[in-house]
């Protein structure tokens, strides 16, 4: 395998995966509490945190960075909703008074540090994914990139907590609410929760720079949420999900020889737009076929109503050029060929008509605009001149189950206008 | 200091020409920034300016890549043109699926960001020496605008001015009601359109002055700060450009002066420092003046209680008089020096006469505590006639009310009961309930 990536390569991919993995799982709760813009306004607050910590400290060691990181995205969280709450301001706004104004003071922080230590506003933003493999520890006898084992590490404990929390976790994540007068104390767990974010974020921001963060902690919750209703599918989901993203992204990256954190961050977006197109449950294509299905199967129905109006009724208004002008059209041309495939139809002079099993199709449907028409005039004393258009909408969703009980209710073997109700599978088997 | 002296004197005579055209257009785009601003907070869509700004890089990247050279114009275009097309993603995703707005938001913000970042690495490679500058968008270059820089600025804050001009009156209904907006036949989903569109040419216009990390900065602190110091719509705008131009200025004037501060981060914090005055010392939202009006409420309610306690504990005398302080103690759940402290503020205010551990009420103090009482039995009475409350239940609520209840309530209320024939002819009706002489726990009589 090394023919495709180097090893050095290779624990850049490996350090991309893992900060998915653990950003991915983190963020699922940002993402359900609608504070997916916490997310970046933290990675964007923990500038001055690090810097801080630099300067105060006036060392790189990352346990001090670390914790000084750590304070300020919690402070993020508390003063955007102190803000929000003593500024009467929406907490949107809020956010972008905090979050700016704390990147703000982090990027001048970091211009005066800079004569010293190699921080740049620009690492920071997109991290320095290239370079992990220069910075290496021992960790289990293995030697790998620091990088990759405080990622590592970060996970391990996330994991932990998540484990021995999550009962409280999915509690607050959906109804916080409930959670308090339940006797939890949905602030503290509010408040954990948020700390393992900026947790998660910290750690992963030396690595994958602030943008990549934001896109790891929203993009695979998001991606998932689109796949799946299940909070334990969910965040299953997105940490695969981040895995995924952070192998795609480094591996386009390097062919491509573009920037890496931005190349991974392209591809959470990607994915997420796949997942946007594809899902199952509810993708646009998913969601476009069921719409098709549906158009078809009432164009197809429309036909088969109105050319059993026109074979069966000798007064009827239905005119052959209605049924053309129903068989016009894309979807008019497939309906018809599904009904002629299905022998509902057959080909006759003068356009099709309808076969033996097509009429008692015809009549089911027509059966169900009848009743329908019967019960909107009695129950709902509708003029018989405005029961023909809704019932020619609801025919399509009346059950055979649903007909029975209308016509047990209205009892009638006419329809207001006079014209007869087909009986249930009348002339059939 | 000296930098500082002579800038301040280059600013004052205005005989640096550079550093004027700077200024001009810094304060120039506060001015626009603020005033959007206003309609964005209020329309609680400040943070949909993020996604835009950076949806903006990957647009300035294609344009440098097809174009090869730095001119702003087209480097706008393209981002402007990015900057749109992030706008309507958000939207799109936000109707077309379950994702919620603000994790819409996120997603187009970075993956968008991403989309630039990865693109400038292309850009970086190109032979082109031009691309020196591209940088400059994420972090923002205000010294480096240039006259043509600022006509164009000009423009912008000119359009934006007018149009929020002309439309004002439906800005203002869209911000406030939408529904309403909706059924006075308003366009409403236009309306909002036009607004994002102010906003994109806003945000595209300050993204090499201010960097697109902190344009939003320039969109949302002034507003905010603004929306302390009034309640009028017309008033906010107005303010808030100001101080976005303040901030411009201040801002631009601090980091011309230091090669190494960045413009749209000193304007940043400028501006935040403006917020935080305003939070703090405007005159009816700030903190402060929330802090003294509600410690004067509070003093007010406390002496207000002392007098009542001392009331109620004589009517349970035969004789109007001195009456013990332990007994006027118990009424409340006061400890012993709040007590004290409380009676000294009573005395002083010629309310209430001690002698060691007796007290009694003034002709001025027995004057107040009767209009208190009076207005907690009514309160009380009317509970029991008109809430069909029971009457050892109404106390707790009167209480609370009594303190703030207006003059002509008062009277309706009288007048109310009087017709009812619940009021007796004395001046302070008798209590429903049972007046305790004593009880602990707070939960007097």
């Amino acid at each position: 395998m090394n023919v495709f990536l180097t090893s050095s390569e290779w624990w850049t991919l490996a350090t991309a995966c893992m900060c998915g993995l653990l950003c991915g799982v983190a963020g699922c709760y940002l993402v359900l509490r609608r504070m997916s813009l916490l997310g970046d306004a933290i990675t964007h607050a923990i500038l001055p945190g690090l810097a801080g910590a630099f300067l105060l400290s006036g060392t790189r060691d990352t346990w001090a960075m670390l914790l000084g990181a750590l304070v300020v995205g919690l402070l993020t969280a508390a003063g955007t909703s102190w803000l929000s709450r003593v500024g009467r301001v929406p907490s949107d706004a809020a956010m972008g008074v905090v979050f700016t104004s704390l990147f703000a003071a982090g990027v001048l922080l970091i211009s005066r540090a800079a004569d010293k230590v190699d921080l740049d506003p620009g690492c920071v933003l997109y991290g320095l994914l290239e370079f992990v493999d220069t910075d290496r520890v021992r960790l289990l006898g293995i030697e790998m990139p620091r990088a990759f084992a405080t990622l590592a590490g970060a996970s391990a404990i996330m994991f932990t907590l998540l484990t021995l929390f999550w009962k409280e976790l999915k509690l607050v994540s959906f109804d916080a609410a409930l959670a308090t007068s339940m006797g939890f104390s949905a602030g503290l767990i509010h408040y954990g929760a948020i700390a393992m974010i900026a947790g998660a974020a910290v750690a992963s921001f030396e690595a994958v720079g602030s943008i990549l963060v934001v896109s790891m902690l929203i993009g695979p919750p998001a991606t998932a949420s689109l796949l799946t209703q299940r909070l334990g599918r969910m965040v299953f989901l997105a940490g695969i999900i981040g895995i995924v993203s952070g192998a795609v992204g480094t591996i386009a990256a390097v062919k491509l020889s573009t920037s890496i954190a931005g190349t991974v961050s392209v591809a959470v977006g990607a994915i997420f737009v796949v997942a946007l197109v594809c899902s199952p449950s509810q993708g646009l294509l998913a969601s476009w076929l069921r719409r098709s299905a549906l158009t078809l199967r009432v164009r197809r129905e429309d036909i088969m109503g109105s050319l059993y109006r026109l074979q069966q009724e000798p007064n009827t208004r239905v005119t052959r050029d209605d049924i053309s002008a129903l068989l016009r059209g894309p979807w008019g041309i497939l309906a018809q060929q599904q009904l002629l495939s299905r022998k509902h139809l057959q080909r006759a002079n003068g356009g099709p008509v309808l076969t033996q099993t097509g009429l008692i199709e015809a009549e089911r449907i027509l059966r169900a605009h009848r009743l329908w028409e019967s019960y909107l005039w009695r129950d709902l004393a509708l003029p018989v001149s405005h029961v023909h258009d809704p019932s020619e909408r609801m025919e399509h969703f009346i059950t055979d189950e649903m007909a029975r009980d209308l016509a047990a209710h209205v009892s009638d073997t006419h329809d207001p206008q006079g014209r007869p109700i087909p009986r249930r599978n009348s002339g059939a088997e | 200091m000296l930098g500082a002296k002579s800038l301040l004197s280059r600013l004052l005579t205005f005989s640096d020409f550079n550093t004027n055209v700077v200024l001009l257009g810094s304060v120039l785009l506060g001015m626009a920034c603020g005033l959007v601003g206003t309609f964005t907070v209020l329309r609680g869509r400040s943070l949909m300016a993020d996604a835009l700004a950076h949806a903006a890089l990957p647009g300035v990247c294609i344009a440098f890549l097809l174009t090869g050279s730095r001119e702003l114009g087209p480097l706008l275009a393209g981002a402007l043109a990015f900057g749109v097309l992030g706008v309507l993603a958000v939207m799109g995703i936000r109707r077309s699926s379950r994702v919620k707005e603000d994790a819409a938001i996120a997603l187009v913000l970075s993956s968008t960001f991403g989309l630039g970042v990865a693109l400038l690495s292309v850009v970086q490679r190109t032979p082109n020496a031009a691309h020196a500058g591209l940088e400059g968008f994420i972090f923002g270059k205000a010294a480096s605008m240039v006259v043509r820089d600022v006509q164009l600025i000009a423009a912008v804050a000119a359009i934006i001015v007018v149009t929020c001009a002309i439309f004002y009156r439906q800005f203002k209904v869209l911000c406030f009601d939408r529904d309403f907006a909706h059924s006075a036949g308003l366009r409403v989903a236009l309306l909002d359109f036009l607004l994002m569109g102010l906003v994109c040419v806003c945000t595209v216009v300050a993204l090499p002055a201010v960097g697109l990390v902190l344009v939003v900065a320039l969109l949302t602190i002034p507003a905010v700060a603004a929306r302390c110091w009034s309640d009028r719509l017309g008033v906010m705008a107005i303010i808030a450009a100001g101080i976005g131009a303040m901030s411009g200025a201040v801002g631009t004037a601090i980091s011309a002066n230091a090669a190494k501060l960045s413009a749209g981060a000193v304007i940043t914090l400028v501006a935040a420092a403006a917020f935080v005055v305003s939070l703090l010392a405007a005159p009816r939202r700030g903190v402060i003046a929330r802090w003294i009006r509600e410690r004067r409420l509070r003093r007010k309610i406390a002496l207000q209680n002392v007098l009542r306690a001392v009331y109620e504990v004589q009517e349970l005398q035969a004789t109007r008089g001195p009456v013990a302080v332990c007994d006027v103690m118990l009424k409340r759940a006061w400890r012993p020096a709040e007590l004290d402290s409380l009676l000294a503020r009573a005395q002083r205010s010629g309310e209430i006469v001690r002698e060691d551990d007796r007290v009694d009420l003034t002709s001025a103090g027995r004057e107040h505590a009767m209009q208190i009482v009076r207005t907690h039995r009514l309160w009380e009475l009317y509970l029991v006639t008109h809430a069909s409350i029971a009457s050892d239940h109404v106390d707790r609520d009167a209480d609370t009310i009594e303190h703030v209840l207006p003059a002509e309530i008062l009277q309706q209320l009288e007048a109310r009961l009087r017709e009812d024939g619940r009021l007796p002819g004395s001046l302070v009706p008798a209590s429903p309930h049972a007046v305790a002489p004593a009880s602990r726990a707070g939960v007097h009589g």
